[in-house]
């Protein structure tokens, strides 16, 4: 078997700065050899560098992964073994004396980008990118219209997007799917990209997607009645007033990630028979079994204290449910946990794991699955 | 009388073939399965050297719906029906899927037991294909039976319109699209009395599944559905013994022998004919020439072999 690069580089003779150029010239950083994967970063020549770690969110693994320094030189790598078709965020973080300091791997131009902030992105062996998540010209694109509505329930203006799907027309009817944290969605998991792509590939029904964004989040999308009151008795009867929708459960879907998910499960368990499917990813379905210990902090209050009770008198709520959760992610047991739960309610679940994190990206490679599950397109029809 | 099956037209041959085959026009074309987008036929009818006449078989049927909103209802309730039937016929497949690939990962106990419970798991899919295709008969026969077509004006005038047109045709070129739209409009406008079996057609996609007895849709890479293929409805019956299969290598896992074979032998006396891009078969009185590509028992695509093999000769598993 090859000797890894990094090994390879080792036993290079002289060792010195001008070598590790040329290296770092040929290579792509983090280095994927099957399923190893070096990471590497590089100091300056008059830097003191103390230590440094890779850092990551991977469950059950520890956080931080020192670097080592290779020989005398300037550059530190860690070699890490990642099963295919992983995806892992990180970061680099750097001692110098008393000073820590993180950030994004200047080796690596691959970025994740959330609201918190980017990261970087190691992609192991075998993960592909989907090319439905990307523009493509074919593609007739769809229309994102703003809409501001005076949310009364929320005691605040609620700016939503509002996507037509192309070729619209008035005369039909077509299915509402309500997204939450809208422009993160459209934004960080490309989603106006993939909405244009499936429906012209015919993978998902023509579709109207609200795209809703919250005023407090973690207050509105941790059960709060008033959220679901907003989306059940005024959001949604305007739309269906508004606009040409089917107006019927089967025509109604919820969607989030991880609070965005309990959102969808609490104003669906609020309005049971209103809604007919929901799309939850990593959601963050956190309970307990014993005691009232869940480590989540006190956001997490009122969500565990509705999953709890949910957990002891499951119901259907919806018709049919896609969930998806990274198995590099903490939520995976919670998530594991609920699909035997939901499934033992009659309703009709759809449940898929990924080699990746809690993160947009995660989300958007599941957004295929999930959306041509719940409004599937016509292409078992067509044949051209 | 001679069909040919095309492969799917993205990069369309046809006018090496209309010259190949010495095909005279005038050319009748029917692209009901494009729907909105049928009139829009420019480049098709440069493939056919301006020499074509469009029946227009999907705009002439939303002239009849908007101008019999009692036969456009019930037609619609219908679709509705049938569609229905098909979801529940498709739930008892998926089981019946997940039982044969259970059967195929398992490896303790009897292979010799194991291959019979797959030969039991196929004929249960036969058991259920012909009693799917029995029932969608029973819905469509009602319907008939309730809203006899000739009796209705708004599609008497289209019907004799269509049939004039076809009278005066030199063969028939029948382009892909949505099934559905394309059967119902076929079916509506009584293309097979009006003459459509006489001509020679040049069929390709949805219409090469169109003209054949049984129409079976198949996506086995789809998120939603059974997870195999699926009969959905009659065809016009112009080719009897031949199940065809458009754009096979991207819709079917033809990689899998044991999954193909299986194909073959669900539907076994017919021929399961794969149409992939530049495929062409040329079908003389319904015969199915050596060269054509089939998918054997086996699971393999192989040429067809034999002399004079009629379609639909082929042994049942």
């Amino acid at each position: 078997m090859r000797k890894l690069a990094i090994n390879r580089l080792r036993d290079r003779k002289p060792l010195d700065e001008a070598r590790i150029d040329r290296f770092l010239q040929r290579q792509t950083v983090p280095i994927v050899e099957g399923a190893k994967c070096t990471f590497l970063f590089r100091g300056g020549e008059h830097d003191s560098v103390d230590e440094v770690w890779v850092c990551h969110r991977i469950v059950g693994q520890p956080d931080r992964v020192p670097m080592k320094r290779l020989g005398n030189t300037t550059l530190w790598y860690a070699i890490m073994e990642l099963p295919s078709g992983s995806r892992v965020e990180y970061q680099i973080e750097v001692r110098r004396g008393e000073h820590y300091e993180r950030f994004n791997d200047p080796l690596n131009p691959k970025l994740a980008h959330s609201p918190v902030g980017s990261s970087s992105v190691c992609q192991a062996a075998g993960y592909t990118e989907p090319e439905w998540a990307k523009y493509d010209p074919e593609s007739r694109p769809g229309e994102l219209l703003d809409v501001i509505q005076p949310a009364g329930a929320l005691r605040h203006e609620s700016r939503c997007r509002v996507y037509l799907p192309a070729r619209f027309n008035a005369t039909q009817r077509y299915p509402l799917l309500v997204v939450h944290d809208g422009d993160d969605f459209l934004n960080f998991a490309a989603m106006k990209n993939v909405l244009d792509n499936l429906i012209h590939r015919r993978d998902m029904a023509e579709t109207i997607v609200a795209f809703t964004n919250p005023g407090d989040r973690i207050k509105e999308y941790a059960n709060s009645a008033q959220h679901a009151r907003f989306l059940h008795s005024e959001l949604i009867p305007r739309l269906e007033s508004e606009l040409p929708l089917l107006g019927t459960p089967a025509g109604r879907c919820l969607m989030g990630a991880s609070f965005g998910a309990v959102a969808s499960l609490s104003t669906a368990y609020r309005y049971p028979g209103f809604f007919g499917s929901l799309v939850v990813q990593s959601g963050s379905f956190v309970f307990t079994d014993i005691g009232n210990t869940h480590g989540g902090g006190p956001a997490f209050d009122p969500v565990v204290r509705f999953m709890n009770r949910y957990r002891a008198a499951p119901t259907r709520v919806v018709d049919r449910m896609y969930m998806s959760c990274g198995i590099y992610e903490p939520l995976i047991v919670a998530n594991r946990s609920m699909v035997p739960v939901f499934r033992g309610t009659g309703m009709d679940v759809r449940y898929s794991e990924a080699r990746d994190g809690h993160s947009w990206e995660d989300w958007r490679d599941r957004l295929r699955e999930g959306l041509s599950w719940i409004y599937p397109g016509a292409a078992q029809y067509y044949y051209e | 009388m001679t069909v040919v099956l095309l492969g799917p037209q993205r990069r369309p041959n046809l006018d090496k073939l209309v010259t190949s085959l010495d095909l005279g026009g005038p050319f009748v074309t029917i692209t009901a399965g494009w729907q909105e987008r049928e009139k829009d036929d420019s480049e098709l009818d440069r493939h056919l050297r301006g020499r074509s006449r469009n029946l227009h078989l999907w705009h002439r049927m939303q002239s009849v719906f908007e101008n019999d909103p009692q036969y456009a209802a019930a037609h619609r309730e219908r679709r509705a029906q049938l569609l229905e039937l098909q979801e529940l016929y498709q739930l008892g497949l998926s089981h019946t899927v997940q039982f044969l690939n259970e059967l195929r990962t398992r490896t303790s106990g009897s292979a010799a037991l194991r291959e019979l419970a797959v030969a039991d798991a196929v004929q249960v899919l036969r058991g259920m294909d012909k009693q799917h295709i029995a029932r969608v008969g029973e819905i469509q026969a009602s319907f008939y039976a309730k809203y006899p077509p000739h009796e209705r004006p708004a599609i008497v005038r289209h019907r004799h319109e269509v049939a004039q047109l076809l009278a005066d045709a030199g063969a028939i070129i029948l382009a892909g699209g949505h099934i559905i739209e394309l059967l119902d409009a076929l079916h509506l406008f009584n293309l097979n009395p009006a003459g459509f079996g006489r001509l020679p057609i040049v069929a390709w996609s949805a219409g090469a599944m169109a003209i054949t007895s049984r129409v079976v849709l198949f996506d086995e890479h789809s998120v939603r559905g059974p997870g195999c293929s699926e009969v959905f409805d009659h065809g016009l019956g112009v080719l009897t013994g031949v199940t065809v299969f458009p754009s096979a290598k991207q819709r079917l896992r033809t990689g899998d022998r044991q999954n193909m074979g299986l194909l073959a032998q669900r539907f076994a006396p017919s021929i399961c004919v794969p149409l992939d891009p530049g495929a062409r078969v040329v079908i003389e009185h319904g015969t199915l020439p050596a060269d054509a590509s089939v998918i054997d028992a086996t699971g393999a695509m192989r040429p067809r072999g034999g002399d004079d093999a009629q379609a639909g000769d082929q042994p049942t598993a």
